[in-house]
């Protein structure tokens, strides 16, 4: 066999760069050192990891995901799954993106032993015994034991590994406008963001790479490169002075979302970009052609090795292979020729090239061209993992091969087999591909409004039509954002014949890989369809083609036309799969950005911390649960109970700041609050309140709070904290159709409030408040009144959720702390005590009364939870209401219950289920001990025919032992409510 | 190497067993027609061919086999719901699920993980006893556990994200995840195998009703007569169902997901928040999904937004704060069919012979079998099995709903 054998000294020479102007993103003034796999290697600012690994003769960076196989960069640019590496803190980084900084150290991912001796490799061996699709055909007999494979192929999946302490450090997002988006900046973007700023547009230009120019910094378009080089001079020149161009390089628009809504990242920076119109100057991907293989290390597509030369100054090998199907593969082989690489052969799959001159031109460069060959298989020295030579045949027919067959020895195949256009973001707006038979190329169409493609993702490849293509573009998108312009016609011409229709060859042997991310060959598509996957579809979720991390960049044409082929359909008709976003993979800390955890603390916040308060989330609120440093440390249990009898003996003051508060004013303000509350409310008088409770269409229960009455046109609602938001925002929902002659508004936060409870309330109250008579006659239960707290004006309402002399006082937020601080003060010979949301559970409990949310469910409806005295039907509507009256006209299906169960009983826990035999017939909703009652108390759903004082429920608990508790009737505690009535 | 891969190595030529049957012309009458080609009409083809002899079966779906919700949504395989008649019916999915691979001679790699569900709140701890109890009330291994156990079970979760501390989790043993596509193929292979005929590119575009009863279906290709018809058509029962000429109380949202670059393995449960919104699983190729809540507003249309990945990732850093440094690979959505008491539509229409399949929102795939195998008894015998029965449609006509909000809200 015909093999390239490197010259001894590799690792020295191949350090060496190649002169200027090769090598524009290098810094030759600054050496960068770095570490591979352990091995300590040079390279220079403005590599890449992978270009300075190539310049010290290195092309293995990865193992691939099934076989292990060994690979080298195809893309250079990104765009490829073979330069995924390990970041000590990072998995799957791409090494021909990555810079290059000093000090870095990185190893490769997915293998065995080390990446050069991967013990892995040895699944390649048996590929036969792995058809696409296997694991759908084995590991399940005898039943079971998958169990025992899947961790076995977990293992061997994935790629790379978490750093489970990494920190990835500071990330941000921005908003940008403009009236014009380019994203490209290849000959197509640069020309069509000067057009567009030329016509008074502003515009943003997003370029993915370090610098402007795209195919410009690394491509040939002629024998003679001066003009394409002046061309791009004189293009980033002018639109680098550009006032009404804002560049962004290094920058990926990674996503078209509705209404061009663009996620662009760059650094540590997502953008969301806001435009009026998009021009995608994307360009389109070089494919790879498929032959037994092609993904050795070394074998690349020839703009890789042109990016290689002309970005990096490295000369890709010392003797090349060029195979292409279209005349940029010549151009390729001008290039290497010039930077003193030996181009062994020319393989043209075509007869001739569509331009005559270039292949005199590679001739008079001494290029042996063979026409109408193709690669039929390439070679490597086990040793270092490198293409060292191909097998040559002549091609007979679509996808054959003759039997004459030439062997060539070379360090470096390059391959130019055709383009797809980088569609994604189009597709992403609803762009429909079509496949031309004539040219063997997507073409994309039935874009969105002022969403515009141009240069060669719109299949134009010639540099001047490219050009002119950008420029039509933008003069489309002035037109339509209103711009007086004339709009330039596409580009004149004929077909531009770039891709080769066939460019694949099938192996006896395999191993010709359509898909590299997913290890695919020929035969794995074509038998995926010959199982009945034929929809392109149903191959790609069949044999995972596509699925990797490149997402079909390069596998996307292919299967196109190799399913089409195997089930006769046209490849129009076969289609690729949906391109999604992102356009490329985005590390979840850009999505995410800066860390905010925002909450709400209530006016009072910083007097319950210095209490040492334990806080309790309640919505997005905080709320204090319990005052444990009073004290000691009390755990959660004796605070509670401690608090709760506080408060029925002396008084007690907590913090309500949080309930939702709502005001309605307006002609109309009794109408709407009785429209939306279950009870009466056109008849409440001023200065009263009254409990209002909401039900939705439904009839359930949804939220409740007291309606307080200041004039005849002015109410003040109060809510549960978490439910305000709903509460309001239905509210207005229902104004929306109802048009009632109403204001509302959420004060919620305008506001903050004290609870005062207990036997001394009225004591602690007559020495701060003014402007009100707080005896029992003038100021009695349910009533409310307007006056001062101190200094600061005050709603003091009369009720009693705790079931003790109360009140509720509600001033406005400003002078929340200070309400707090004037009770505290003047509280203090009374022992007033702050006491917790744990606390007034309990004390609330104690009075039978339910909170919503927690007592009832979404099927509590109010006759379920013995509030129909709260449902007034003889007024004719409330949101609710018909199914209230159906659902009460039904047999009950559960009533919520009190419970008892003797202190020394098993305590049953919120959750515990209420069971008639065998069958569930409701569920503990509150429970606790009552030290008033040296009982455990609660409220449980039941049997309706449980209903009744005096009956029993069966309650399993934890551990699935069964109590046995008496229903008794609500309330536990104060059954006559003296107390708060005082 | 397991002994069903030799054949593949050793035969000389590729032995490829056809799952799915190339398209061939339809047929002008069937016994049964059933709309829609995915896990769940297939299903229903399968059991009603399996157990009843009923294979005069079209299965008619007009894009390609599985590519709605089937292929679209997490497959999380879970019964620890809320209600007794929930419980009880996704228990019997659960078991189904367990036996498919052999059943089907077909992997559909279930496998058994576990779902652990976080509790942040005090209102979620009570709700997820509740669960917990009813669950093992009916033989489900579920039960609550603290943070320790929490800890010790996933170990990479951080258990104090902002200001919702973790305060104890609900874990479901029984909770797996399985190859979506393959649970649609696998019924599809059988019921090929069986004579039902699956036909792809055919779409239903309107229903022949003669006095009250369903008599046959207008296709892109043509007029079939048939004695009955089943909608399992997720994500657009509502506007089948208009076809039929009546109105189900089904509002339609995008529910979306995502999925990241394939790492080796550092999850096995099924991981969600209820406060966070976000659940988090890795599958066995290594790609870490995370699914949510759906989208804020109804719509028929699956494109993906970035105003719900950004809100998704946030909380799935918060609970795996390394994730920051994986890589987003791809993000996609489905349409979601939400009943007002998040559970089911199954039986009968006001239509006769018209069968309903409905109503999955975001419960669809891991009742796939169960839902077939009672659907084609309820088609085959006329009789409602008691497994569905609370599950009809007059159920919101009498108020009797199955809630099952609590139990759905982004764990799926």
């Amino acid at each position: 066999m015909n093999r390239y054998e490197p010259p001894a000294a590799l690792h020295d020479t191949a350090t060496d760069r190649l002169a200027a102007p090769m090598g524009r993103r290098i810094d030759r003034q600054a050496p960068r050192r770095f570490q591979f796999e352990g091995t300590p290697y040079a390279g220079y600012a403005g590599d890449t990891l992978a270009s300075a690994l190539i310049a010290n003769g290195r092309y293995l960076l990865s193992r691939s995901f099934k076989y292990h196989r060994p690979r080298g960069p195809l893309t250079l640019a990104g765009q490829d799954a073979n330069t995924l590496v390990q970041l000590p803190d990072e998995p799957n980084v791409l090494a021909d993106t990555q810079p290059l900084t000093e000090g870095l150290s990185v190893y490769g991912q997915n293998y065995a032993g080390s990446l050069d001796a991967d013990r892995d490799m040895k699944l390649g061996a048996l590929a036969k015994f792995m058809p696409v699709g296997f694991y759908y055909r084995a590991f399940y007999k005898p039943k079971g034991v998958w169990k025992y494979w899947e961790p076995l192929i977990r293992k061997k999946a994935g790629l790379g590994v978490f750093d489970l302490d990494a920190d990835a450090g500071y990330h941000d997002k921005a908003y940008l406008f403009a009236d014009v988006a380019v994203v490209g900046s290849g000959p197509a973007g640069l020309k069509a963001a000067l057009t567009a700023a030329d016509g008074g547009a502003r515009v943003l230009l997003i370029e993915q790479e370090p610098e402007l120019g795209g195919a410009l910094t690394y491509a040939r378009f002629a024998t003679d490169t001066a003009p394409s080089e002046r061309l791009l001079d004189d293009l980033v020149a002018e639109v680098e002075a550009h006032d009404n161009i804002r560049l962004l390089c290094n920058a990926t628009c990674n996503g078209w979302f509705k209404d061009h809504y663009l996620p662009v990242i760059q650094g540590r920076r997502l953008y969301k970009v806001r435009a009026k119109a998009c021009i995608v100057a994307s360009g389109a991907f070089d494919q790879p052609a498929i032959f037994r293989n092609n993904d050795l290390p070394g074998i690349m597509l020839a703009s890789a090795a042109q990016r290689l030369m002309r970005h990096y100054a490295i000369k890709p090998g010392q003797r090349a292979v060029v195979l292409t199907g279209n005349d940029d593969g010549y151009l390729a082989a001008l290039d290497l020729v010039e930077q003193g690489v030996e181009v062994a052969a020319l393989v043209d799959m075509r007869a001739a090239p569509n331009e005559t001159k270039l292949g005199d031109a590679v001739e008079a460069q001494g290029i042996a061209r063979y026409r109408e060959h193709t690669i039929f298989e390439a070679h490597h020295a086990k040793a270092h993992h490198r293409v060292t030579g191909v097998e040559l045949r002549p091609i007979a027919g679509r996808g054959e091969v003759g039997e004459a067959r030439t062997d060539i020895a070379c360090d470096v195949v390059c391959m130019s087999a055709g383009y797809m256009p980088a569609y994604q973001l189009l597709c992403q707006a609803g762009g429909k591909l079509s496949y031309c038979d004539e040219t063997a190329q997507f073409a994309i169409s039935g874009l969105p409004k002022r969403l515009y493609v141009a240069g060669s993702a719109n299949g134009f490849h010639a540099l001047d039509r490219v050009v002119h293509d950008g420029a039509r573009a933008a003069t489309q998108a002035l037109r339509d954002l209103g711009h007086q312009v004339d709009v330039l016609d596409a580009p004149k011409g004929a077909l531009e014949q770039v891709n080769y229709p066939w460019p694949m060859f099938a192996h006896p042997k395999g191993k010709e890989f359509v898909d590299f991310d997913e290890d695919l060959q020929i035969a794995d598509i074509i038998n995926a369809t010959r199982h009945g996957y034929r929809d392109v579809q149903l191959v790609k979720r069949f044999s995972t083609v596509g699925m990797g991390p490149s997402q079909g960049r390069h596998s996307a044409l292919p299967t196109a036309r190799l399913v089409a082929a195997a089930t006769e359909r046209s490849v129009s008709d076969t289609g690729v799969t949906t391109a999604r976003p992102p356009f490329a993979a985005e590390t979840l800390a850009h999505l995410a950005g800066r860390h905010f955890d925002p909450f709400r603390q209530t006016p009072m916040h910083r007097r319950h911390v210095e209490l040492g308060a334990h806080m309790m989330p309640a919505g997005d609120w905080q709320r204090p649960a319990y005052y444990p440093s009073r004290a000691g440390t009390l755990e959660r249990l004796r605070c509670q109970q401690e608090e709760a009898r506080h408060v029925r003996e002396k008084v007690g003051i907590i913090d309500v700041s949080t309930l939702g508060g709502i005001e309605v004013r307006g002609p109309d303000a009794a109408e709407f609050i009785n429209r939306i509350y279950t009870f009466g409310f056109l008849k409440q008088p001023i200065g009263r309140t009254r409990y209002a409770a909401m039900t939705n269409e439904q009839g359930v229960v949804i939220d409740d709070g007291v309606s307080c009455r200041l004039a005849e046109d002015h109410f003040y609602v109060t809510a549960t904290t978490s439910g305000v938001g709903r509460v309001y925002q239905s509210m207005l929902q229902w104004n929306a159709q109802w048009r009632l002659d109403v204001d509302i508004a959420n004060v919620t936060s305008a506001y903050a409030a004290v609870n005062v409870a207990g036997p001394l309330a009225r004591q602690l109250l007559e020495r701060v408040c003014t402007g009100v008579d707080l005896s029992a006659e003038a100021f009695p239960y349910l009533g409310l009144r307007e006056g001062f707290i101190g200094e600061a004006p005050a709603y003091l309402l009369r009720v009693g959720f705790v079931g003790e002399l109360g009140f509720e006082l509600h001033v406005p937020s400003r002078y929340g702390e200070y309400l707090w601080d004037t009770l505290m003060e003047a509280g203090k010979d009374l022992e007033l005590r702050p006491f917790g949301v744990e606390a007034q559970r309990l004390l609330r409990l104690e009075k039978g009364h339910v909170i919503i949310g927690q007592d009832t469910d979404g099927m509590s409806h109010p006759f379920e939870i013995n509030m129909g005295w709260a449902v007034n039907r003889t007024k004719p509507f409330f949101v609710g209401r018909r199914a209230v009256d159906i659902l009460h006209s039904h047999p009950p299906l559960r009533r919520l219950v009190g419970f008892r169960l003797p202190s020394t009983s098993a305590k049953p826990l919120e959750g515990h289920l209420v069971l008639e035999g065998e069958r569930i017939s409701g569920n503990v909703t509150s429970c606790e001990y009552s030290p008033t009652l040296d009982a455990i108390i609660g409220l449980a759903y039941a049997a309706p025919e449980r209903g009744e004082p005096g009956q029993r429920i069966t309650i399993r608990t934890e551990g699935g032992e069964t109590v046995t508790a008496d229903v008794v009737a609500l309330p536990f505690f104060d059954p006559d409510n003296q107390r708060q009535e005082l | 190497m397991p002994f069903g891969l030799l054949k593949y190595g050793l035969s000389s030529r590729y032995p490829a067993e056809v799952d799915i049957p190339p398209p061939k012309a339809l047929k002008s009458s069937y016994d049964v027609v059933i709309i829609g080609g995915g896990g769940h009409g297939l299903a229903i083809a399968y059991y009603l061919a399996k157990y009843h002899g009923i294979t005069d079966v079209a299965v008619l779906e007009k894009a390609y086999l599985g590519g709605g919700n089937t292929a679209r949504n997490t497959a999380v395989i879970r019964s620890n719901y809320l209600t007794s008649e929930g419980v009880r019916f996704y228990s019997e999915s659960v078991r189904l699920f367990q036996q498919l691979s052999n059943e089907f001679d077909f992997n559909i790699m279930y496998s058994e993980r576990g779902q652990l569900t976080l509790a942040h709140t005090d209102g979620a701890v009570r709700a997820f006893r509740q669960r917990a109890e009813v669950n093992k009330h009916f033989g489900g291994r579920t039960e609550m556990i603290d943070r320790q156990q929490i800890r010790e079970l996933v170990p990479t979760l951080n258990l104090d994200p902002g200001h919702l501390p973790v305060l104890a989790g609900l874990w479901h043993r029984d909770g797996a995840t399985a190859r979506h596509d393959a649970v649609a193929w696998g019924y599809a292979k059988e019921a090929a195998k069986r004579g039902v005929e699956i036909h792809q590119l055919t779409s239903v575009e309107d229903v022949v009703i003669e006095n009250g009863r369903l008599t046959g279906v207008k296709t892109n290709r043509g007029a079939i007569r048939c004695g009955c018809a089943i909608q399992a058509v997720a994500g657009h029962s509502s506007t089948m169902a208009r076809k039929a000429g009546f109105r189900l109380p089904v509002v339609s949202y995008p529910l979306q997901a995502m999925v990241t670059q394939p790492v080796k393995p550092f999850l096995d449960p099924l991981v969600s928040s209820s406060a966070l919104h976000c659940y988090v699983q890795q599958t066995s190729r290594g790609e870490v999904v995370f699914g949510g809540g759906s989208d804020p507003y109804p719509l028929y249309n699956t494109r993906s937004t970035l105003d719900l990945k950004e809100s998704l990732i946030t909380s799935g850093i918060e609970m795996f704060p390394f994730l920051a440094k994986a890589k987003l690979m791809r993000q996609w959505a489905g349409i979601t069919d939400m009943t007002p008491d998040y559970s089911p539509i199954m039986g009968a229409s006001p239509v006769q012979n018209y069968y309903l399949d409905a109503g999955w929102g975001t419960w669809g795939f891991k009742a796939t079998p169960i839902c077939g195998k009672t659907m084609a008894e309820l088609i085959a015998t006329g009789k409602t099995p008691e497994l569905i029965a609370p599950f009809c449609l007059e159920r919101f006509d009498h108020f009797r709903q199955i809630n099952e909000m609590g139990a759905t809200a982004a764990s799926h």
